[in-house]
């Protein structure tokens, strides 16, 4: 039943969570089948309660990574320095809020509930990416952003793009490609700043000081202290460790450090013969904790501002489903049916 | 006087694409953060386009003073709750729309931009009339703070149908049909029309003439710190 054709149905999804309860011999052997052979997942099949459970959490965080990743970016809309810039920063924040919808919709072909998640997010019961909780001081940090904050993305997400759940590896296609094209926007802006001014250089250098370690730390803790990564990795969700992410990440990075002209703040860098990779240094990993666990430089105004753009819409959501209801009532009138005393009150208490 | 209409389609373009850029991270549901950024990406462009007629799109943007921006008086209104931006968008949308149905079948420098906006507008018009409807004949909260918001901006609208130099268009013309358009999208909306004058306290045409409501000023501030603090930088 294992298909890869396009996605079925959303509604599928709260049937398919109601029967995925114990698994009976066939069914698990089947799943594990279709995982080894490298085959897709899809929201109608069966699968095991912490694969699916695992999935949603991993979704989900990445949906909210894109939500929350907005903001510090979205803070120089107004204040990019010329026209064109301006013009990328906005088509760049629009891409992340569609990549946040692609994912809340994967993530509702589990079963969850695009609503719900929204609403652990603002309660701090899921997370999103350590690194959107680092500010945006300077126009070089959207430069940066793109640059390393986008490349370790794609490290992360170009493997993703053949995790073994249908719906989840299919966005990431979609996502890649519009994250290589900000990456390189990124890089280019850097590029043009470092043939500017000193004071620009300057900018970018400082940029580049800051952002380094917190994007190693996005590929998440050494393979050593990873909790979740066994099971992904068996479950194909994740294609390869943390380390190894990290690691070429660093690899791909450092030639166009050089090639940019600026240095990355780690004395131990270097180029290893025998290996043919490159040696680095040990990120903080304490503070990695500490920006995890809500005590970075921005969770606090980031979780905040997504919290207030929630409540503060809320009457615009109530307003658009109120209509709605009428105006189905309406259609529901017109065709000849008794739909209209139930809505007329509604527009009193849905207020 | 091409330069003239240039600058003052383009300023308009320009401003309401700032303003709406205000609203990233702060739009009430996710889908509005891409409509948002849509409308005012397509702006941007308009903006761009226009501007460059008229000189150098980021001196222009960048290094004019308050003074000499002749967007209108409507577009630089602060964002204020949704209602206001919506209110705001419906009637800009709906007289850029009519304006550039008319450039787009001209035979004026503006016809092959027009031509390529008004399908553009045409989408912000909709997306503006839509939620309109929605908060209009939504909640008793969605109604009163639609019915403010269109009587706030009220004032602002008469400003729109001020001749413009070089634009050869039929401006009365298109002022009884932005009034029909908005009165009817306004009455789907269980609203009326609002009554209060259509100019405000300036005379009609002040922005046109580089007179600016003082939320202007700030504006203007934030968006041109950066360039204005690196004399000479490209980016």
């Amino acid at each position: 039943m294992t298909t890869t054709d396009s996605v079925p149905p959303t509604g599928a999804a709260p049937s398919a969570a109601a029967e995925s309860g114990p698994a009976g011999p066939d069914l698990q052997a089947h799943f594990d089948a279709t995982i080894a052979r490298d085959q897709r997942i899809e929201p109608r099949d069966w699968m095991p309660d912490g694969y699916r459970k695992t999935l949603i959490r991993q979704i989900a965080q990445h949906a909210h990574s894109e939500i929350i990743g907005m903001q510090p970016e979205g803070e120089w809309i107004t204040r990019a320095p010329s026209l064109r810039r301006k013009a990328i920063l906005f088509a760049k924040v629009q891409d992340e809020a569609g990549h946040g919808l692609y994912l809340y919709s994967a993530a509702e072909t589990l079963g969850a509930d695009r609503a719900d998640l929204t609403k652990r997010l603002i309660e701090g019961r899921q997370k999103y990416s350590s690194i959107f909780n680092y500010p945006t001081p300077s126009f070089a940090d959207v430069g940066v952003i793109g640059w390393f904050v986008d490349g370790a993305a794609i490290c992360n997400q170009v493997p993703l793009c053949r995790s073994s759940y249908g719906p989840y590896a299919r966005a990431m296609v979609r996502i890649c490609k519009e994250e290589s094209f900000h990456q390189r926007q990124g890089y280019e802006l850097l590029m043009t700043m470092m043939r500017g001014t000193d004071a620009q250089r300057a900018m970018v250098q400082d940029a580049v000081d800051r952002w380094w370690w917190p994007s190693l730390m996005m590929f998440g803790p050494p393979d050593g202290d990873s909790p979740n990564s066994a099971a992904s990795m068996a479950w194909k969700i994740k294609r390869h460790s943390n380390d190894e992410l990290r690691q070429r990440f660093v690899d791909m990075t450092v030639p166009q450090a050089e090639k940019l002209g600026v240095t990355l703040p780690d004395p131990e860098l270097r180029w290893n013969e025998e290996r043919g990779r490159h040696d680095f240094g040990t990120p903080d990993w304490s503070e990695l904790q500490r920006v995890i666990r809500g005590d970075g430089p921005c969770n606090a105004q980031r979780v905040e501002r997504r919290r207030t753009a929630h409540e503060e819409g809320a009457w615009v959501r109530e307003a658009a489903t109120a209509h709605a209801a009428r105006r189905a009532a309406r259609a529901a009138e017109a065709a000849g049916t008794e739909a209209r005393s139930e809505v007329r009150t509604e527009k009193g208490t849905a207020a | 006087m091409p330069t003239t209409a240039a600058l003052a389609l383009g300023d308009d373009a320009l401003v309401l694409s700032h303003r709406l850029g205000e609203w990233a991270g702060h739009a009430p549901v996710l889908e509005e953060e891409v409509a948002l950024a849509n409308i005012a990406l397509d702006l941007l462009g308009q903006a761009r386009v226009l501007l460059s007629m008229a000189g150098d799109e980021d001196e222009l943007a960048y290094l004019r003073e308050e003074r000499a921006f002749t967007n209108l008086q409507l577009v630089e209104q602060p964002n204020g709750d949704f209602a206001h931006t919506i209110a705001r968008q419906l009637y800009f949308s709906t007289y850029q729309h009519l304006l550039y149905g008319q450039l787009a079948d001209s035979d004026s420098e503006f016809a092959p931009l027009a031509g390529k906006a008004v399908k553009e507008v045409a989408y912000h018009r909709d997306h503006a009339e839509q939620w309109t409807l929605r908060l209009g004949d939504g909640t008793d909260v969605s109604h009163e703070r639609m019915r403010r918001a269109c009587e706030a901006l009220w004032r602002f609208t008469g400003e729109m149908f001020q001749p413009v130099a070089g634009l050869d268009v039929d401006w009365s013309g298109m002022e009884a049909a932005w009034l029909e358009s908005v009165g009817d999208v306004l009455r789907r909306a269980t609203l009326a029309l609002p009554e209060g004058p259509r100019t405000g306290a300036w005379a009609a045409g002040a922005g046109r003439q580089g007179l600016h409501t003082e939320p202007f000023g700030r504006m203007l501030a934030e968006m041109q710190h950066l360039h204005r603090s690196h004399p000479g930088a490209s980016w």
